[in-house]
């Protein structure tokens, strides 16, 4: 795992520069979305393409959680004539997909953020409010 | 290094202990519940007494008269009105967690270039951010509690202290809130709920009838109370309840049919009334994707996660470089520390510190330096342990976490308060953009200890402790 460990050393040793939120999105109504707008402060550290890229997948992944269809249905049924007793032993859809959403978080972070001096927090850890971007000093770089 | 080793020796605790807001917790965090149950307890006696009487003296003859399934009919639907009822009432009902420091600063320093600047003494105008959601214009408020805006069909609930996600009412029967995560069950329960009141006021009336039929109606009511006893009670209550609860049910489906909750509908924020072509956003458009959506749609998970471990703080060594314990400490913190208790936390170190070196007594926490109104027993749930007080402090100090270790020292009356949080408009900030750009590690130099105590003590032994803290205050 040596990714990691250089993702925990980073974090040991580099100095947080700055930390920018990402908020959320309410055009669509109270979906889960964020903003794809690419902040300022992250200009010089990552491509605007890859940035909006990957915000776009966590909205898709978002999407997918709440999305209103023939198998979300079937679950909430035979959930309710269970009496709801159905999830002591199955996990719901969405936190099926809340699970893809941290390994895809983890891997963006580990292939394309951490280089180059960034951590994205899983927005589940802030209330699904904001995806919290974290900038560390470039003096821990180049390693 | 040395470590204050009473730390390691405390279990983990798990977040719902340092919850903020007005609710209980039981079954170590699994279930969690409003401050007032009172009525709670009513309601599942009221449940229990008038399904108990039936079972005991109205079934007994319906079974063998008329036919055994009704025993069964009326088991299975308590079984299911006490599932939905304990489901409403033990889950999270969709509350927000609070914003942490960071987000809470960044938010400010937003809320502020949009206004510009104002003098003092000018109130700045509500916090409001305005979207437009297919097609309304919906407006998001700034919550002061929770230092967040608050998403839209968002409100803050005063009994829970706590914003809730599509809130529909904090109902004390239940003894919770009505959100987005129990709405279902909420609904279910009272839809149930007057099945079996129907089931029941419609049974023992058939009992009253059957039995005058074989005996007359006068001598049924008069062997009434003393072979069937509460039959009269029964009907009552049924009675009451079946008109309230029917009718609620009534409304509520109404409300899901329409996509709008209680909160909605009572301040007509949808309705034609208010302009002609206002409308309901979030409506799906035909009644039944409504229906469905509310009752059968995905179950969201809850945000507040209150069975997680609040991760120890784990010392750190020594650094100097500024980067280690901030960002470990704001690590620790999301559901933790107001940043307003970690800046007063590092004070109270530096006072307990400096005053025991600069004075002989024993002082109380809050008595020197900047003033502390009433506060000296201040909450402080970053403080996971108090460990005894130390004599004396070793020049290099781990890296002080928010946990305050420190806090310790010689004040009995500091102890932990879990569910205490003043509200920031209680809390007296220093003054200055200084604690809003903080992050919870107030040690980053911003804090001039020469604020706090003079460190221009005479005695060298008072100077190398003071250089101590120093060094501490700008790691």
């Amino acid at each position: 795992m040596a990714e990691t460990h250089s993702l925990q050393d980073m974090r040991q040793q580099a100095a947080i520069a700055a930390k920018v939120f990402i908020q959320r999105d309410y055009t669509n109504g109270t979906v889960c979305q964020f903003q794809t707008k690419f902040p300022s402060e992250l200009e010089t550290r990552i491509d605007k393409q890859q940035f909006e890229e990957t915000v776009r997948m966590l909205n898709n992944l978002y999407a997918e959680a709440e999305k209103l269809g023939g198998s979300s249905y079937l679950e909430g049924c035979l959930a309710c004539l269970t009496a709801y007793t159905i999830f002591l032993c199955m996990e719901t859809h969405y936190e099926k997909v809340l699970k893809k959403i941290a390994k895809f978080i983890q891997e963006q972070n580990d292939k394309i953020y951490a280089p180059r001096g960034l951590l994205l927090t899983d927005p589940i850890e802030r209330g699904l409010r904001v995806v919290e971007v974290t900038i560390f000093e470039d003096r821990s770089l180049g390693r | 290094m040395e470590t204050l080793g009473h730390k390691k020796k405390t279990t983990p605790r798990r977040k719902w202990q340092v919850f903020p807001g007005r609710n209980r917790f039981y079954c170590n965090g699994r279930v969690m519940m409003a401050r007032q149950t009172g009525v709670f307890y009513l309601t599942l006696v009221l449940i229990m007494v008038t399904s108990g009487l039936f079972f005991a003296f109205d079934c007994p003859f319906l079974a063998s008269n008329l036919t055994p399934a009704i025993p069964v009919i009326g088991g299975v639907l308590l079984f299911f009105v006490l599932g939905m009822l304990f489901r409403a009432s033990f889950s999270d009902p969709g509350f927000l967690p609070r914003a942490t420091p960071d987000e809470a600063a960044d938010l400010e320093r937003q809320i502020d270039a949009a206004n510009g600047p104002s003098g003092p003494g000018y109130r700045p105008p509500p916090r409001t951010r305005e979207v437009v959601i297919n097609g309304q214009t919906v407006k998001l408020k700034y919550c002061f509690t929770c230092k967040i805006f608050r998403p839209p069909r968002a409100s803050h609930c005063s009994l829970c202290d706590n914003c809730v996600e599509r809130f529909d009412h904090h109902c004390p029967w239940v003894g919770n809130c009505v959100g987005k995560r129990n709405y279902r069950f909420f609904y279910l329960f009272i839809l149930s709920l007057s099945f079996l009141t129907v089931f029941i006021f419609a049974f023992v009336i058939t009992h009253v009838i059957l039995r005058s039929n074989r005996t007359g109606f006068l001598s049924t009511l008069k062997d009434s109370p003393a072979r069937y006893p509460f039959t009269g009670e029964n009907v009552v209550v049924c009675f009451f309840s079946v008109w309230s609860i029917v009718g609620l049910s009534g409304f509520h489906t109404y409300l899901i049919s329409s996509n709008q909750t209680t909160n909605e509908d009572i301040k007509g924020l949808w309705s034609n009334k208010r302009a002609k072509d206002n409308y309901n956003p979030y409506s799906y458009g035909n009644i039944l994707t409504n229906c469905c959506a509310a009752l059968c749609g995905p179950l969201p998970p809850s945000l507040i996660d209150r069975r997680g471990f609040i991760q120890s703080v784990t010392p750190q060594p020594v650094s100097h470089s500024n980067g280690s314990s901030m960002y470990a400490s704001t690590q620790l913190h999301t559901h933790m520390c107001d940043q307003e208790h970690c800046i007063q936390n590092t004070k109270f170190v530096f006072q307990a510190a400096a005053t025991p070196l600069l004075h002989s007594d024993p002082v109380m926490i809050g008595g020197g330096g900047p003033p502390f109104p009433g506060k000296s027993s201040l909450g402080v749930p970053c403080a996971a342990s108090l460990a005894p007080s130390q004599p004396s402090l070793p020049s290099s100090m781990p890296g002080l976490g928010c946990a305050g270790d420190m806090l310790s020292l010689r004040d009995p009356d500091t102890h932990c308060h879990h569910h205490h949080f003043p509200s920031p408009e209680e809390t007296p900030l220093p003054p200055g953009p200084m604690p809003l750009t903080l992050p919870c590690a107030a040690h980053r130099g911003h804090m001039n200890p020469a604020q706090l105590y003079d460190p221009a003590s005479q005695d060298s032994l008072h100077e190398d402790s003071v250089r101590g803290l120093v060094k501490l205050s700008s790691v």
